[in-house]
């Protein structure tokens, strides 16, 4: 039971705050991208200092097609968000379905060029220090990809069985914002490992 | 409770099988809630059982230093035991006490009926509960509890290459690895609601410059958490892939780096003690100002200070490795760095003597707990600033003197201020009062017994002793101060007993506490004693930083001055 | 950091933090601060407060200064404090409801964030004078190097100039300040992390592995020394006890010739050489001038010339090196050495020989 209740004097201006949802996820982002930091550290401190085996340089190439899928799946992701938000439910679940193909490719890629790798390359994770750092740093990444597309697969079962209306926009738009960190974390793993590592 | 005499055996079994079923139902209610009332409550209780466990672990380390030469514990046991006395005492007692408050008192601070997301803050604190448990597990696990089983034995920082699986054979590492590491992912999860909450709930009127300071401090301690505890997560994982996956993150024979190591848990270890520390502030000054009858001093610039101590705490880590060789430029700039964060907590040691100053103080229990604090807080910081002056470091790092150091801070401010917020908010909690006697009792012996400990502590550090030894030599001179140190230990353990008691004793028989027993300003006291589950049953709306003063106040109030 | 500024305006301001002693007219001060503080706090062989060597110097100017600094600051804050709470305490019969609501003053809190800044400035320009002058010293032409290797519970010194490799106690001569001699230690870990921390003579300084990591020390005095290893590195971290002996130039040089030469072969100790090179203890042990060659545990070559054993923590006896041979957990529970499991006779001839290895 409360007591007394503070009273306002004058009308109080609209009271605006930021969506729980988006606060949250920028600040499960947040926290994310310093694990990604830690990571990025120890690659870059270790780079060079690997005392055998094959070298960046040796065995790696540029994965320019997956890279490619992945950026773009941000685009559909934002559409899927954006057709959402303006009731057309099945375009939303077209461009959320490209999302998600667009991943699986980028996450097959990975998987043969680790494949190739460890069979033909010989680099494993215990190999050298780059092989540890190379495989924690891109694993852990594919590892967001996996957990975002699990979350986009989910979204686009629910859309596809027709529970998605615009109510549940701003929940997809959250869910979207996750997928662009995950794109984001991939620019600075590419460019610290395929460019300026080799 | 049950006023009708059974009268068959039927009856009586229907009454017993009530009862059960109505604790049954208790435990269900408890276990399943997303009350975050019940889950701060939660978090302090589980706090409180392993600052007992923590606590005796510090004994039997004492006992064993208390002579030169001791053969009371062996060096394994001994090792063990200060790994987990301070694992656990950090990521145990520390954070889940500090969450607890937090939790329970932001969202009636700011008028919110609960936290942003409930169902995660139940996550959070099973999940750090789980942690806990899985810690203690390991002196079971394994080889099992002969010879105290496998607890870890590589000291709360779990320096590489100590923890390569070439030196620590078996699993007390990784039990070390995991039970932190899930407790981690329960601070994040609970610093991401305290964030949001702050951000996304306040109640109409409270703009960021009106919200009690005490939500201030959680605010900025939760972004600090984001960006300290992931690192220590990182740096848990890459030693799970040495460990397990035959990495070489901090594998010195591979070319791995040791420093490496102790850069990620530093950058972590530092910015967790600022964790620890802000919410100590926090209750300083929400009990401050109430028992001085006054506003607090200066709160703009303790917004600042505090936004400024979180900035700086994460420039200041390499501080804890002056001795390693980074080099003079690297040692310089630290040491600057550590001394700026010092102005900044001047600052608001100065606000704290300022509210007090011209004021009309009632010394509470509360109020003797902060006072005491307000003296050894800048003790402890003042022999900060000794250990940032590196070369001064070079002598003193490693030594008991930090340990002294770290104490006076850990206990001497941030204890000191947990035993004040458990007399100022108790009642709320609860409807009770705390009993003032037993209170008193506990404060001066526990004054006693911390200054006997930790005052003499500093002694054997600038003699000499390093710390994380199981005995000493006697001729080092280091056998007298160590005994005296070991006495206080005597008086601290009697005073939390007495603490605990008193705890248990007042919920039953305490005198009943209205919704606002200490004449105070901020939201919560608008509630009854305990609040209802909704909290608020209208959601209130405020035009200053402090409403109840307001109300209390029609002709004076503080809305008129911001 | 540009010391073209610093360095002069630091020795202007700091007079103290520039050589081993005070300029005046501080004058007798080291000496009746040493007193005063060991009368305080008794006499200890490894107070930081009793400096023989310049690092350690150093380090006392400035810790003095900056102890100075914080006493005063605390005296200042807790007197404040103190003031306010019996002032403005609550009296019975205070009648006023609430005292006067005061929410801040700029120029108060303007005052106390300046001054704290012109201390701290002034705080760190003198560390970092100390921090150039002991990390980033020009080395002399003359000064001896000693390489030292932290292991898993004992200390390696190695004198690569002179061809000695010995353990556990370091053997250094001392340095006269008008024709200085310090000593270089170039160190690194073979297992875990250690510190070498010698307090009389210097600051710690932590041994890694795969980092190399150097200090300088200087004693002035002869004497013996002792401090221990300083970051925790396994079961008998504690027992990791560093010995330093001073010796004048001309007892050094007997000393390192002593060093230099291969081991004694004494005749009548022929039957625990041989227990000695039979059993395991050559698989970790190394004696000059015989097939043991192993270089896990101590150089033993001139192990009776030291003081003690276990990394000096256990006097050196005949009886006290049986009963380690016998059993070294008895001494150091989770030492790296196994027990033996000698026959008693086999015991006795080993003690015998080890004990002629001066």
């Amino acid at each position: 039971m409360t007591t007394a209740v503070p009273v306002p004097h004058q009308p109080v201006e609209e009271w605006h705050q930021p969506s729980r949802g988006i606060v949250g996820m920028a600040c499960l982002i947040t926290a994310e991208s310093a694990i990604f930091v830690i990571f990025v550290t120890a690659y870059l401190y270790y780079l060079g200092k690997s005392l055998t085996g094959p070298a960046p340089h040796d065995v790696l190439d540029a994965p320019i097609f997956a890279t490619v899928c992945l950026l773009s799946s941000s685009i559909t992701v934002h559409f899927s968000v954006h057709e959402l938000r303006a009731v057309r439910i099945a375009r939303s679940a077209w461009w959320l379905a490209a999302t998600v193909l667009l991943g699986s490719i980028f996450i097959g890629f990975t998987a043969f060029e680790w494949y190739d790798l460890i069979n033909h390359h010989g680099l494993t994770i215990s190999t050298n220090l780059f092989g540890t750092t190379f495989y924690s740093l891109v694993g852990l990444h594919a590892s967001h990809v996996l957990v975002g597309l699990i979350l986009l697969s989910l979204a686009l079962i629910f859309s596809i069985a027709g529970k998605v209306t615009e109510h549940h926009a701003e929940r997809l738009e959250v869910l979207s914002l996750y997928w662009h960190f995950v794109d984001a974390v991939w620019v600075v793993v590419f460019t610290v490992v395929y460019i300026i590592g080799r | 409770m049950a006023t009708q005499t059974p009268a068959n055996p039927i009856t009586e079994t229907t009454l017993r099988l009530r009862r059960r079923g109505r604790m049954l139902q208790f435990l269900h209610e408890w276990i399943t809630t997303v009350d975050h009332k019940k889950i701060g409550i939660m978090y302090i209780l589980y706090a409180l059982v392993f600052l007992l466990i923590a606590g005796l672990e510090a004994i039997l380390m004492r006992i064993q230093l208390a002579v030169p030469n001791n053969t009371f514990v062996s060096p394994q046991v001994f090792n063990r035991l200060f790994t987990m006395h301070g694992t656990t005492m950090v990521f145990f007692v520390g954070m889940p006490i500090l969450f607890g408050f937090g939790n329970y008192l932001v969202p009636l601070m700011i008028g919110a009926r609960d936290m942003a997301f409930p169902r995660l803050n139940a996550f959070s604190f099973w999940i750090s509960a789980f942690g806990g448990l899985l810690l203690y597990f390991s002196y079971f696990g394994g080889s099992g509890l002969y010879g105290a089983g496998s607890a870890p034995d590589v000291g709360w920082w779990a320096y590489a290459p100590l923890t390569a699986r070439v030196f620590s054979p078996g699993h007390s590492t990784d039990y070390w690895t995991l039970s932190i590491f899930l407790s981690g992912i329960g601070s994040i999860g609970t610093a991401l609601n305290l964030v949001a909450t702050t951000l996304c709930m306040r109640c109409p009127g409270m703009k960021l410059s009106r919200m009690p300071l005490l939500v201030w401090l959680y605010l900025v301690t939760g972004v600090l958490v984001f960006l300290a505890v992931s690192p220590l997560t990182a740096a848990q994982i890459m030693l799970c892939i040495d460990r397990y996956l035959g990495g070489h993150f901090f594998d010195t024979q591979a070319g791995g780096s040791a420093v490496l190591w102790m850069h990620f848990f530093w950058i972590f270890g530092h910015p967790e003690v600022y964790v620890l520390v802000l919410p100590a502030f926090a209750f300083a000054n929400e009990i401050v100002p109430v028992f001085s009858r006054k506003a607090i001093f200066g709160y703009p610039a303790m917004v600042s200070a505090t936004v400024g101590i979180g900035f700086i705490s994460l420039t200041v880590w390499a501080h804890h490795m002056f001795t390693v060789g980074l080099g003079a430029g690297a040692n310089a700039f630290f040491t600057f760095s550590t001394m700026l964060i010092a102005i900044f907590t001047g600052i608001k040691i100065f606000n704290w003597v300022a509210t007090l100053w011209g004021g009309n103080i009632h010394f509470t229990t509360a109020m003797k707990f902060t006072i005491a604090f307000l003296f050894q807080f800048p003790a402890a910081g003042l022999t900060g600033i000794m250990l940032s002056v590196s070369p001064f470091d070079w002598q003193l790092s490693h030594s008991y003197f930090v340990v002294a150091h770290f104490h006076y801070v850990l206990v001497g401010a941030i204890l000191f201020m947990i035993f004040a917020a458990f007399y100022f908010w108790y009642p709320k909690m609860t409807g009770r009062m705390l009993n003032d006697t037993l209170g008193s009792w506990h404060f001066w012996l526990f004054v006693i017994g911390f200054h006997l400990t930790f005052d003499f502590m500093h002694i054997p550090g600038m003699l000499g002793m390093p710390r994380r030894i199981y005995t000493y030599e006697a001729d080092r001179g280091w056998a007298i101060w160590n005994m005296i140190v070991s006495s206080g230990a005597v008086f601290q353990a009697v005073a939390v007993l007495l603490f605990a008691w008193n705890l248990v004793r007042s919920y039953f028989k305490g005198d009943p506490a209205g919704p606002d027993p200490w004449d105070a300003w901020t939201l919560e006291w608008s509630t009854s004693s305990p609040p209802p589950s909704y909290n608020f049953a209208v959601i209130p709306t405020v035009e200053s930083r402090r409403p109840l003063w307001d109300l209390k106040h029609p002709e004076d109030p503080d809305s008129q001055y911001e | 950091m540009s010391l073209g500024i610093i360095r002069p305006l630091a020795d202007h301001l700091f007079p103290f933090a520039q050589g081993s002693r005070c300029i005046a007219p501080c004058g007798n001060m080291p000496s009746r601060l040493h007193l005063a503080l060991s009368l305080a706090f008794g006499q200890s062989s490894t107070s930081i407060f009793a400096p023989e060597a310049t690092p350690a110097h150093y380090i006392f100017g400035l810790s003095m200064f900056v102890l100075a600094i914080c006493a005063s600051i605390f005296i200042v804050v807790a007197g404040l404090l103190l003031y306010a709470l019996i002032r403005f305490r609550h009296r019975r019969g205070f009648t006023v409801r609430e005292p006067a609501q005061i929410y801040g003053s700029a120029q108060v809190e303007l005052s106390w964030t300046v001054i704290p800044i012109l201390i701290v400035v002034v705080l760190f320009l003198a560390t970092a004078r100390v921090i150039f002058v002991t990390q980033a010293a020009p080395r002399p032409e003359k000064s001896l190097d000693v390489v030292v290797i932290g292991h898993q519970f004992w200390w390696e010194y190695r004198y690569p100039k002179l061809g000695i490799i010995t353990a556990n106690e370091l053997h250094i001569p001392v340095s006269n300040p008008n024709d200085p001699m310090p000593t270089y230690l170039t160190m690194s870990s073979a297992d875990t992390d250690h510190s070498f921390w010698v307090p009389r003579l210097a600051g710690k300084m932590d041994v890694i592995p795969n980092k190399v990591n150097t200090m300088w020390i200087d004693p002035e005095k002869v004497g013996l020394y002792v401090g221990q290893c300083a970051q925790y590195c396994g079961v008998e971290h504690a027992k990791m006890l560093i010995r330093v002996y001073a010796d004048s130039p001309s007892d050094f040089e007997k000393w390192a010739g002593e060093q230099a030469r291969p081991a004694l072969q004494d005749p009548s100790a022929a039957e625990g050489k041989a227990v000695f090179e039979r059993n395991a203890c050559a698989n970790c042990h190394t004696v000059s001038g015989t097939p043991a060659r192993g270089m896990f545990g101590p150089d033993l070559s001139h192990m009776a010339s030291r003081a003690t054993i276990a990394s000096g923590s256990v006097p050196l006896t005949e009886a006290n090196l049986r009963a380690w041979i016998d059993n070294p957990e008895q001494f150091k529970p989770g030492v790296l050495m196994p027990a033996m499991h000698l026959s008693p006779h086999d015991l006795d001839a080993v003690s015998r020989y080890l004990m002629t290895l001066r």
